[in-house]
């Protein structure tokens, strides 16, 4: 990505992104401050804090930590990102772009490394109160879940650029965003953790990027090194989704 | 020194020509102008000069350099006023500027611009918040902030209110001073006619004619306008029987007359009226405008030759380039 080579032009649209993504409070609440917030609610519900039978030697609560950091992912990259690349594409911003010697690429990278950045940090405040508040363990495995995390993001950002590549408006990008962000979550466990899915929804979750990667960050969360199915799969969803994303993505 | 060459430029959307054999070159330090009804494919032009669009056939050349294949270098000598693009809606005015000064190797001092364009007083403004003449103000000092050696212009005047306007054209008079090349798309005729050196006037995808402003009204048939009212009616066929005279008309509220025709026009008249000892009150001799002009050129294609041009200047384009 020409991002990680900052040139002085590359660094003022990383800049001149940062602002304007300060400037969106709906966004910024639903990435940053919504996923920790949902946990917390639901980590407060007693039965949540109890070892119970459905999964062995976890409590809920330890389960929804790596669901709180696939929801804040899913917010980022499907819910706030496409409207707005949609929109630069729809209101002539990356056409005016092309005529600089700036490449309109430049406003896309810098999106998508701040969408990924903000989603990071939501994921570091979700396992930092799990820690805190709920006494959630830390990481045991904690370069399998580096690799399971840098994955998801990978997964859920080319998702986000498929969504924008193939919505023509800003509205549309809106409304197939949300389409998407219901099941993606399900897969990912947000109703019910995918351990607690009766097998054969279990397994057809884990073949999708979001219940592979929630399946992934569990077993690094408890000190394994994650099945390399799993991450195979969020890599080859990566892959995929990258590859549409660049094949259909149009600058006007 | 040539520093825009079009020569034989066609671009077709979805097999309906925009752009159909366009050919004409722009002198170094010149305001050019691109005169043309809607839809007559003056936008497809442009951006085909900008390096937006890749032509389908002919030949594009900016400072010697090909626009599409060597598009990284026409940007840092050429800027662009685009018809219709917008910026970040939560961008103020001083972070525009400070966004695109920073694209460029030389910019321009984007405080002493802003202030050229009145803008000083919006810097802390949000894009949204911009009045329309506002934004277009802004979108022209981008065009002008990489110092460009030539700057393109697309409708630069719409939606400014007459004294923005006024102020605009002395902007770009300014510019062209300091050696700027221009290239200035536009349908207002006393804009074209303020500002051009030349002007190719398109139509249908065609160069109708290409000539100075006074050549274009010079070339077009009855140039020079007569007009009075007579001291009693004057017998059709008198009227009729001018010589040289395009077009004859008499106003059916007060009788006045008007004449399109030429100098032996003009004498003709005097002597009708004064062999029948009519007095012409009022009486006025004036060349034609552009306006009439451009009329005359384009006139063939019907009253703004909508239905035979191809389509919409820019959504239509849009998708085309996209199918």
């Amino acid at each position: 990505m020409s991002a990680l080579t900052l040139s002085p032009a590359t660094g003022a649209v990383l800049k001149a992104e940062f602002t304007l993504f300060r400037r969106e409070p709906g966004s910024l609440f639903w990435i940053m401050v919504f996923p920790t917030a949902l946990f917390v609610v639901l980590g407060s519900i007693p039965t949540f804090r109890e070892v119970g039978e459905a999964i062995p030697g976890l409590r809920l609560v330890d389960v929804y930590v790596p669901i709180a950091i696939l929801t804040a992912l899913l917010m980022a990259c499907l819910q706030a990102m496409p409207p707005v690349v949609t929109g630069y594409r729809e209101r002539g911003i990356l056409r005016r772009m092309s005529t600089t010697p700036v490449r309109p690429g430049s406003v896309l990278g810098a999106q998508m490394a701040l969408h990924g950045v903000a989603a990071l940090a939501s994921a570091v405040l979700s396992v930092a109160v799990g820690r805190l508040v709920f006494d959630v363990a830390l990481p045991q495995q904690f370069l399998g879940y580096a690799v399971a995390l840098a994955l998801s993001v990978c997964a859920a950002l080319s998702l986000g650029a498929l969504l924008s590549a193939l919505s023509r408006t800003s509205k549309a990008a809106n409304a197939v965003g949300a389409a998407a962000f219901f099941p993606m979550m399900f897969s990912a466990g947000l109703w019910m953790p995918v351990q607690t899915m009766p097998d054969v929804l279990a397994r057809i979750m884990e073949l999708l990027p979001f219940g592979a990667a929630a399946q992934a960050l569990s077993q690094a969360g408890a000190g394994d090194w994650p099945d390399w199915a799993h991450l195979g799969g969020g890599a080859l969803w990566a892959v995929v989704l990258t590859a549409a994303a660049a094949r259909w993505f149009r600058w006007e | 020194m040539t520093v825009i060459e079009v020569a034989d430029l066609r671009k077709a959307y979805a097999g309906r020509p925009a752009v159909d054999g366009v050919s004409f070159s722009v002198e170094e330090g010149e305001i050019f102008g691109i005169l043309g009804p809607n839809g007559a494919g003056k936008t497809t032009t442009v951006e085909c000069v900008e390096g937006l669009r890749v032509p389908d056939s002919g030949r594009v050349r900016v400072a010697g350099l090909d626009p599409v294949a060597d598009h990284d270098k026409v940007t840092r000598i050429l800027g662009a006023q685009l018809q219709e693009s917008e910026l970040q809606a939560k961008l103020t005015v001083r972070e525009a500027l400070e966004l695109y000064s920073a694209f460029y190797d030389r910019p321009a001092d984007w405080r002493a611009l802003a202030e050229r364009l009145g803008l000083t007083e919006k810097l802390g403004t949000r894009y949204a918040k911009l009045s329309g003449g506002q934004k277009q103000r802004l979108s022209i000092a981008l065009a002008l902030i990489g110092s460009p050696r030539i700057v393109v212009l697309d409708e630069l005047t719409t939606g400014l209110d007459p004294r923005a306007r006024r102020d605009t054209w002395q902007l770009i008079e300014e510019i062209r001073t300091s050696g700027v090349t221009v290239l200035l798309v536009t349908h207002f005729m006393e804009e074209a006619q303020r500002l051009c050196d030349r002007i190719a006037v398109i139509d249908r995808g065609r160069v109708a004619a290409l000539d100075t402003p006074s050549g274009l009204i010079r070339r077009a048939s009855g140039s020079t306008v007569i007009s009075f009212t007579p001291s009693r009616p004057l017998a059709p066929a008198d009227l009729a029987g001018l010589p040289d005279a395009a077009s004859t008309a008499t106003d059916a509220r007060d009788g006045r007359v008007t004449v399109h025709g030429s100098d032996v026009t003009v004498n003709a008249v005097i002597t009708l009226l004064a062999r029948h000892h009519i007095t012409a009150h009022q009486l006025r001799v004036s060349d034609a405008t552009l306006d009439d002009a451009f009329l005359d050129l384009t006139e063939t294609a019907g009253p703004q030759g909508a239905p035979a041009a191809a389509g919409p200047e820019s959504a239509t384009d849009l998708n085309g380039a996209s199918a």
